[in-house]
């Protein structure tokens, strides 16, 4: 009997399992379309749009003799040679290869450099005050949302003001009114100037001051949109008869509100914290051409603006493939937070 | 005795039974004060341009006109080139707006037709559909846009609207599919194939119309992503920077050193002009949302007693300083307690030999508490 049992068991668990494989191979194969999909835009970008860069790169050094412009070509690697199928496939092997062409503005530097020089002021700046505005939103949603009508919840049409402002208009606002009149911190660049970059003291404190303004500016914006998700999820969720179950059968209210009610409703919260993760290298572009900023956002919108194909090309790159990744943790995260998505894959 | 009696004895200064009514969206105060502000706004688009009191390109060389302050003749002061900030700002808005609405019609229809097909068609095509709103939902659509429309400059608002709305689409064509697929399965859906409607009756008029809630929280939404983007693309001059819009405004704005100089009419009125059609539009959300979802409707219907929230899993309320061995009557005339009768359903509460007293000695007293007439407590929660 018990054996037989053990062996429907495993039987349903394997059923199981396959369903699950089925699921991961179509996230998968959304992952490798997804790639592909980046991938393309990011080799057309250059082909359809006006001007090229060896022609930017001729006007830019008048000395080069025009004899030098199919040499330049072959370079780049976007003559006329070969079909746009061939130049496709060098494109790809090129790209999985880690190499992403040369800059136009500083010649020989390759971009890869560049970028790896930009990213990690945007992601430790937005990245911090990214996790920071997620806890504080998400906390203060699970109050509001337990308190409902009180104070906070009343707060939150005020809150919705800070959340409709433009990034870079609360930016100017706050560079305004903190550095400009009042003094109180630097309103620009990166670090102060004199110092090099370099783990010294000096050098990270001018940082850390100088990062102060642009964080704020992020977690003032974006602190009202997590409440407001979190406090929506955990009003529906409270009303939720299992949530009752547990008030009625005497539990204190700390443990119904952490362990039975957020911790269902904090869920899309955290896939949506994946995501933002991703498009904290896009979505703050324009808060760092305001502070300038020597982050991603400043350096994609400097390439754009001198035309800098390769650089352009290289970061958008970049940024997709950092959307991509993101939410691919997501999809982890959410396997791991919500058990019920294990078996829930089915459907 | 006191069986019929006993929900008399609920104070009605401290508990008050808060009927809601039709929920139609204009009922609720955020999506009213959402409402008016977009009014007000679409009403400066329509008539705005028209009541410019300059040309808002005109400029001013005489020397106290260049940045100066706001006076009665330039109500939102002027820029370095002696332009008038409010005659931009009139005009600028209409741009804004119009870009805005055109944009959210756009995106909203695709991700109507996208949604719905993926949710009703299903099989492949939903696969198909899926898989490519997904993708486009992965590209990152700031940094493109600033790529492509910064190879576009001077071609006006139309390649903004295109690229926003085709960005702008796959968020709700994912809800509106998720919609269609439950709706599919319903009955009525059901009912009405077997009595033979077409399939583009039944989506037209059967699955459509229960969706018109969520797709105006699509559209508000894809209304929302269009201004913030467009009016970034503007700040950063990669758009047309010679038509008037509030972004371009910013852009000048930002190009005169009006930080600066100190000249806050300069970014300042036109930033918070966006900021409010922003908040107008939030707003509107916050009342769809709740119509769609009944569980976020109104804090009012949530229980209160002296204003804290009750659960329907605390102890009972019931007033213990109103009962002491008194008969009901006397408790009715209690000045203090201004009783009225207010039959509030708590007959299942009160145990059946009616004696109150008991009832209102144990932990379920709320105590002196309920002559604040201010607070208030209905004991039906929602759904009733």
């Amino acid at each position: 009997m018990a054996a037989s049992n053990d062996n429907d068991h495993s039987l349903i668990s394997r059923f199981g399992e396959i369903k699950q494989m089925r699921f991961l191979a179509r996230r998968l194969g959304f992952y490798v379309v997804a790639l592909f999909a980046a991938l393309t835009i990011n080799f057309f970008i250059p082909r359809f749009l006006p001007g090229n860069i060896v022609e930017s790169m001729m006007a830019k050094y008048p000395s080069l003799k025009p004899s030098a412009q199919r040499a330049l070509e072959i370079l780049f690697g976007i003559g006329h040679n070969g079909s746009l199928l061939h130049q496709y496939i060098t494109y790809l092997g090129q790209i999985f290869t880690g190499n992403l062409g040369l800059d136009l503005l500083q010649f020989p530097i390759p971009v890869i450099d560049i970028i790896k020089n930009a990213l990690p002021w945007t992601l430790v700046l937005v990245g911090t005050a990214t996790v920071i505005s997620w806890v504080l939103g998400t906390g203060l949603g699970i109050i509001a949302a337990w308190r409902r009508g009180g104070k906070l919840d009343q707060l939150l049409p005020a809150l919705s003001f800070l959340q409709a402002t433009p990034y870079f208009f609360l930016a100017l606002i706050l560079v305004w009114l903190l550095a400009l009149r009042f003094h109180v911190l630097p309103a620009q660049q990166g670090f102060s100037n004199g110092l090099s970059i370099g783990f010294n003291w000096a050098f990270i404190l001018s940082a850390a001051r100088h990062s102060l303004l642009p964080a704020l500016t992020i977690v003032l914006t974006s602190t009202a949109g997590w409440m407001l998700q979190m406090r929506n999820v955990m009003i529906t969720t409270i009303g939720e008869d299992y949530v009752l179950a547990a008030q009625a059968k005497g539990l204190s209210p700390k443990r119904v509100v952490f362990t039975y009610a957020a911790r269902n409703a904090i869920l899309p919260s955290i896939s949506g914290f994946a995501l933002a993760l991703g498009f904290v290298v896009s979505g703050t572009l324009l808060m760092e051409i305001v502070f300038n900023y020597p982050g991603i956002g400043l350096t994609l919108y400097n390439s754009v603006t001198s035309n800098d194909f390769p650089l352009t090309q290289g970061i958008f790159l970049i940024i997709s493939l950092t959307v991509l990744a993101a939410n691919i943790l997501a999809d982890v995260l959410y396997v791991i937070v919500d058990p019920r998505s294990r078996t829930r894959a089915v459907a | 005795m006191s069986k019929v009696e006993s929900p008399r004895l609920i104070a009605q200064g401290a508990i008050k039974k808060k009927k809601r009514t039709m929920p139609s969206i204009l009922m609720n105060t955020k999506a009213k004060v959402g409402a008016v502000i977009i009014g007000v706004f679409v009403v400066i688009a329509i008539i705005g341009p028209i009541l410019a009191p300059y040309n808002p390109s005109t400029q001013n060389t005489q020397a106290n006109l260049s940045v100066a302050a706001p006076s009665l003749s330039h109500l939102f002061g002027t820029d370095q080139l002696g332009r008038d900030v409010f005659s931009q700002i009139l005009v600028g808005t209409r741009t804004t707006m119009v870009l805005g609405l055109v944009t959210g019609i756009i995106a909203t229809a695709l991700s109507i037709i996208i949604g719905v097909s993926a949710g009703f068609l299903g099989g492949l095509w939903d696969e198909f559909l899926s898989l490519f709103s997904n993708v486009f939902l992965v590209i990152p659509a700031l940094p493109l846009l600033i790529v492509v429309l910064g190879e576009f400059p001077g071609k006006g608002e139309t390649p903004t609207i295109i690229l926003l709305s085709l960005l702008g689409w796959p968020w709700g064509a994912r809800v509106i599919r998720a919609q269609t697929l439950s709706l599919r399965s319903r009955d009525f859906i059901a009912a009405s194939r077997e009595t033979g409607e077409k399939t583009w009756r039944i989506i037209f008029f059967e699955v459509i119309p229960n969706e018109v809630s969520l797709i105006a929280a699509s559209f508000v939404g894809t209304v929302l992503y269009a201004i913030g983007a467009s009016v970034g693309l503007d700040f950063l001059g990669v758009g047309n920077t010679t038509i008037w819009s509030l972004g371009t405004i910013l852009y000048w704005a930002q190009n005169g050193n009006a930080l600066q100089l100190g000249a806050w009419w300069w970014f300042a009125i036109p930033g918070v002009f966006v900021a409010l059609i922003g908040t107008g539009l939030v707003l509107l959300n916050f009342g769809l949302d709740e119509l769609g979802n009944p569980r976020l409707r109104d804090a009012a219907t949530q229980t209160r007693i002296n204003g804290k929230i009750w659960r329907p899993a605390d102890p009972t309320p019931v007033m213990r300083s109103h009962v002491d061995n008194k008969g009901t009557k006397d408790q009715r005339r209690s000045p203090k307690a201004n009783l009225t009768e207010d039959p509030v359903r708590l007959n299942q509460v009160h145990s059946s030999n009616g004696h109150l007293g008991q009832n209102s000695m144990g932990s379920t007293t709320v105590e002196n508490q309920v002559r604040h007439n201010s607070s208030t407590l209905s004991l039906d929660q929602e759904g009733q």
